[in-house]
């Protein structure tokens, strides 16, 4: 796939099974069955959605970053993207995207890389790691999740350009207030969000805000 | 650059030794050695993942190696970095430029469709390992597994992506004699494939050798070139001398 393949979605959210929004800095587990359709919808604009998925009935068969970039023979992810398994099985395919970009090499960031990356005393910040992990103490359990499963994850709506002589940065965001990108679950799915809480690069344009999840059957 | 104009100490060296073409090997490198890979032929790719040996749910870490250095590619000064903000070893030395960290591997289905079926029945040691399950056989060995094998870097291979992120592997990058120098930081397992890249256009199965040569080599000083490649480095070096300390 290549980049900025925008499609509009037809699903109707008052027909949406189901329709939640969560806060920036919160975690989200939750399992989506083959067939259904999510959507994640960037409410205010810029916000990075940090995002792993796993086989819900078989977890150590995930979401593999390498696996999709080897598929696909490309680093963004956009409408028509297959987000492979390390089984090389497609879990979910992009539907829709009216954003048209999103990354799967910057990962998540983490209290330990906050250190590397800014200063060693934004150790204390919140981070997408601390959210991954506190939803599988709380929630992770009946499937057998640790960190030994947290993998190099998606980031909905995030802008991660690599130039062709190797370089890679954080850019400014290619979102705004109301895109979204939608995904049909090839397979029952577990999905786990991070609802990003940076604050220390443009990635949420530095103001982490809430996004907004649906669900049609 | 060349082996024969970076030599090692023959006091220092440890040991050495040979992976051929599509094998693996997994190991141990202490902080304070290093080991040097050499593409004996021209062509190779090496695909290595590094974990802490002493808490193996530390491992390399792409994405933070890749967003701590801004870059899609690894050379000299460069550190791969763990996911606890450490360094797992540093590239002290690099005679190509450009070693590939976008952690994909051939799978055995991948490898069937690139070049048919070879099975030991038939082919002896010849067969075809894909990167993937080679990995897989040497994380066994230490009690790992699928959950462990996270994206690792392919060394002597090189991908690059356009504007439009399209990804497209460069042929012929790596010559005969080209050398990578790796310095460990801690005590690291190492395990690595010498399938060829995913990406490797050549429909034939040609993998290519990869000697191994460990030496002691010494600490990073306090002007060290990959602690002062970036900020970000110094600050890797210090996060990682305090589990020492």
């Amino acid at each position: 796939m290549s980049t900025f393949n925008l499609v509009e979605s037809k699903l109707d959210p008052a027909r949406a099974v189901y329709d939640f929004t969560l806060p920036a800095g919160e975690p989200w587990l939750h399992e989506i069955k083959k067939g259904q359709v999510i959507r994640i919808l960037d409410l205010e604009g810029n916000q990075a959605v940090d995002t792993l998925f796993y086989n819900a009935r078989r977890p150590i068969e995930r979401y593999s970053a390498q696996d999709t970039l080897a598929a696909q023979g490309s680093i963004y992810l956009t409408t028509g993207s297959a987000l492979m398994s390390n089984e090389g099985k497609v879990m979910l395919t992009i539907v829709a995207d009216t954003c048209g970009r999103h990354d799967t090499l910057g990962g998540a960031c983490a209290a330990e890389s906050n250190s590397v990356r800014y200063a060693l005393d934004k150790k204390h910040m919140h981070s997408c790691r601390d959210s991954f992990l506190i939803a599988l103490a709380r929630w992770g359990e009946p499937y057998g999740l640790t960190k030994r499963d947290i993998a190099a994850n998606i980031n909905f709506f995030m802008n991660v350009p690599v130039t062709p002589a190797g370089g890679l940065s954080f850019a400014d965001g290619v979102s705004a207030p109301g895109k979204y990108v939608e995904m049909r679950a090839e397979m029952d799915v577990l999905a786990l969000i991070s609802n990003c809480p940076q604050l220390n690069n443009p990635c949420n344009a530095y103001n982490p805000t809430p996004v907004r999840l649906l669900i049609w059957d | 650059m060349t082996v024969s104009k970076n030599p090692i100490a023959p006091e220092r060296l440890l040991w050495e030794e040979t992976i051929p073409g599509g094998g693996h090997w997994s190991g141990v490198l202490a902080r304070g050695t290093s080991l040097r890979l050499v593409d004996l032929d021209g062509g190779a790719n090496i695909a290595a993942l590094f974990f802490n040996r002493d808490e193996k749910l530390e491992r390399y870490n792409m994405p933070d190696t890749l967003k701590a250095q801004h870059t899609a590619h690894l050379t000299r000064g460069h550190v791969c970095y763990s996911d606890m903000g450490r360094v797992l070893c540093s590239i002290t030395n690099d005679s190509l430029g450009w070693h590939d960290p976008l952690g994909m591997l051939s799978t055995a289905e991948s490898c069937r469709k690139k070049y048919g079926e070879r099975n030991y029945q038939e082919y002896r040691n010849d067969m075809i390992r894909s990167g993937r399950d080679g990995l897989l056989i040497e994380l066994g060995k230490w009690g790992l597994g699928q959950r462990d094998l996270v994206a690792g870097v392919n060394f002597f291979s090189k991908v690059v992506a356009d504007d439009s992120g399209r990804v497209q592997f460069v042929p012929n990058h790596s010559s005969a004699g080209a050398f990578v120098d790796l310095r460990f930081e801690m005590n690291v397992l190492v395990a690595l494939s010498t399938a060829p890249h995913a990406l490797d256009p050549n429909p034939r199965w040609e993998p290519k050798p990869v000697q191994l040569i460990a030496w002691r080599s010494d600490p990073p000083g306090e002007d060290d070139y990959c602690r002062n490649f970036r900020p970000e480095n110094r600050r890797g070096f210090t996060n990682t001398e305090r589990l020492f300390r």
